[in-house]
């Protein structure tokens, strides 16, 4: 497996991760260098996140070594437009709940976006059903464990 | 002697009407999630830790021994009838068990699994009562530093033990161990990479994290491969009952199994592959029938369901004594103790005696309710399985969701949850192993604040972690478990998969 790599050069997707290793690494450090609260004696808050900064770049310069050898195991191809759904129906959950508009419309849209993105086509049924299981969690999650989820215009009528 | 009073007393407080009724509802919830596929106990155990916030601590707690032992049982009905193991430990139930089920030997198939995970948790269980105690009063003489050096063990193991590369489990333990460092540190009040959002302030909650890598990451991934076709249900045919002959060639794998599942559960190396797997090969090799193993000989369900339970408790062992959580489910169970602003260690025992007994002795009660529960509802879980697949995670990111908002319902919690998703999805597509980040996540913080207590009673002196022969040796051994996968590349055979 090795031979077929090789012969394309460096396997891209280790090399982002490397890339993605050592950024994340930098910005720990920086951070831990802007900190102004130091310890007096023993080592102080600043200590963990230049040792943990240091071992995620070996690890990134690890992957470096990775991607010009064996790389990462190649995964098949993915079904782009069903991670859009589901990444859309998610974007749309943070924005409402974000605006204050409830739960239960959130939940609705959720379930109808993340079903569409396993492949039903059925986007108004199944709005339908994430209405109904949005409202019955809103509900027991209200009076049964008086914990009341994030409330829109619509859950105020059942408050 | 002083271990059965205690015992005794936890059984008094376990066996109240309304800690039964908790333990009932958790063992009901826990099989009915992990059940589903593709849930294994870790998810479900975070999937449902929202739903305990409002009770009790030792309901709650309570309830979720019975989430624990329900979601596994669960996991390995999904195991022998979709011949599809939600998490590694049912790798090798699923191997002899779908067979089972194949040749319309389902029935036998579950009731050995849930017969042997009953005589396993029983007799593991037992052996957790009687450890803990011992190993509490080893505990109380530990140093910070020697803390320190058994999260460096547990640190290495996970990661090593999980996944195929070395590489990518330690990888994704520091992106776990950088997550801890975000929030305000515990010693000196200085907030670290918080970037001005108050939000991360209190830094990053492991529910939050393991849902979504987890839950949200599985939901990703299977949607962007659905080109695949749906699974099967292998319906039950026959007698649900086991023949005496399937007893008689039960009882002995139970036994071995838990031989192995519990002490190799309650070392801080994490995990149920090992036994199951050691468990499966002894009872190819010593099977009066080996030719009737890949057929479906019901051994090979008896042990690793025996071993996969024992290890279960055996885990508990080191997460009740110690406070070190070695699988992916004890840390997110660590985080459920934590809500309650407990700290599962040597002073629990000292300070809630109650608590901590309560707990052992509903996992007895566990054990018997999903007996008693599980094979005449079996016709309830097998129609769980037959959700179709887009209704299924739909279902899960809504739990998912749910959860999050329950625990801190603000947006940027929630853009958490869909980041963690989208990298678990990453993780899963380039074989990443998921479970060393929320193992990273949760005991990063701690392994800091051990060392620096460490360095603080050392005024600053290093050595004081290799001066101590309890820490010097666990360190040896970290050293040694970190080396060896490079070395000895032969022993792929036991490294498992996860959740």
């Amino acid at each position: 497996m090795t031979n077929e790599t090789r012969t394309q050069g460096a396997d891209k997707p280790a090399l982002i991760v490397g890339v993605l290793l050592l950024i994340v690494a930098a910005l720990i450090g920086y951070d831990a260098s802007q900190q102004t609260i130091t310890s007096n004696y023993g080592v102080g808050p600043t200590a963990m996140p230049y040792v943990v900064a240091a071992g995620l770049t070996i690890l990134g310069l690890a992957h470096f070594v990775v991607a010009f050898r064996e790389g990462l195991p190649k995964p098949d191809a993915a079904d782009g437009t069903a991670l859009l759904w589901i990444a859309g129906g998610l974007i749309f959950l943070i924005a409402c709940i974000g605006l204050g508009g409830g739960f239960v419309i959130a939940i609705a849209v959720v379930f109808a976006c993340t079903a569409r993105g396993m492949g039903r086509r059925a986007l108004a049924v199944d709005a339908a059903i994430g209405f109904v299981l949005g409202l019955a969690i809103f509900l027991v999650f209200a009076k049964v464990l008086t914990l009341i989820l994030p409330a829109g215009p619509l859950e105020q009528l059942f408050l | 002697m002083e271990t059965l009073l205690s015992l005794l007393h936890g059984f008094t407080v376990a066996l109240e009407p309304s800690k039964l009724l908790f333990c009932l509802i958790g063992v009901f919830l826990g099989t009915a999630v992990g059940v589903l596929p593709g849930i294994g106990p870790a998810l479900t155990v975070a999937l449902l830790l929202p739903v305990t916030f409002k009770l009790d601590p030792a309901g709650s707690l309570i309830m979720f021994a019975g989430i624990y032992y329900g979601g596994m049982y669960g996991g390995s009905t999904t195991a022998i009838l979709l011949n599809a193991p939600g998490e590694s430990a049912s790798l090798a139930t699923a191997l002899e068990g779908s067979k089972m089920a194949k040749a319309g030997r389902g029935g036998p198939a579950l009731a050995t699994s849930a017969i042997g995970s009953f005589v396993a948790g029983l007799i593991a269980t037992i052996g957790l009562a009687f450890l803990a105690p011992w190993l509490v009063e080893v505990a109380v003489k530990f140093g910070p530093w020697d803390y320190f050096a058994l999260m460096i063990v547990a640190f290495v193991t996970v990661s090593a033990t999980f996944g195929d590369s070395p590489l990518r489990g330690l990888t994704s333990l520091f992106i776990g161990i950088a997550l801890g460092l975000i929030g305000i540190d515990k010693l000196t009040g200085q907030a670290r990479l918080t970037f001005g959002v108050p939000e991360l302030l209190n830094g990053v909650e492991v529910t939050t994290l393991a849902v979504g890598l987890f839950a949200v990451g599985e939901a990703f991934y299977v949607a962007s491969k659905r080109s695949h076709a749906p699974e099967e249900i292998i319906p039950i045919k026959g007698s649900l009952w086991m023949t005496k002959e399937d007893w008689k060639r039960s009882w002995a794998p139970w036994l071995r199994g838990t031989a192995f599942g519990f002490p190799i559960g309650a070392l801080p190396a994490g995990g149920a592959e090992v036994p199951t797997f050691l468990s499966y090969s002894t009872e190819k090799r010593l099977c009066k029938y080996p030719d009737e193993f890949g057929k479906g000989a019901i051994e090979g369900v008896a042990g690793p369901e025996a071993a996969n339970n024992a290890s279960a408790a055996g885990t508990l062992v080191p997460l009740l004594t110690l406070g070190l959580p070695t699988s992916a489910t004890a840390a997110i169970m660590l985080a459920g103790f934590q809500q309650y602003g407990l700290n599962p260690g040597p002073l629990l025992f000292a300070e809630k005696p109650d608590l901590v007994w309560g707990l052992i002795a509903s996992l007895f009660i566990a054990n018997v309710m999903l007996v008693i529960l599980n094979l005449p509802l079996i016709g309830l879980w097998v129609r769980l399985l037959a959700i179709p697949q887009p209704w299924l995670y739909a279902g899960i990111v809504v739990f998912a969701t749910m959860g999050t908002l329950a625990v801190n319902g603000s947006p940027v919690e929630l853009a958490m949850l869909f980041i963690f998703g989208f990298i678990g999805y990453l993780m899963r597509r380039y074989d990443y192993p998921v479970a060393p980040m929320v193992v990273g996540l949760i005991l990063g913080p701690m392994a800091e604040q051990q060392l620096r207590r460490a360095l603080q009673i050392s005024l600053g002196d290093p050595m004081i972690l290799l001066e101590n022969p309890i820490s010097a040796t666990l360190l040896g051994i970290a050293a040694l478990a970190l080396i060896a996968p490079f070395a000895m590349k032969g022993l792929n055979r036991f490294k498992a998969s996860e959740d």
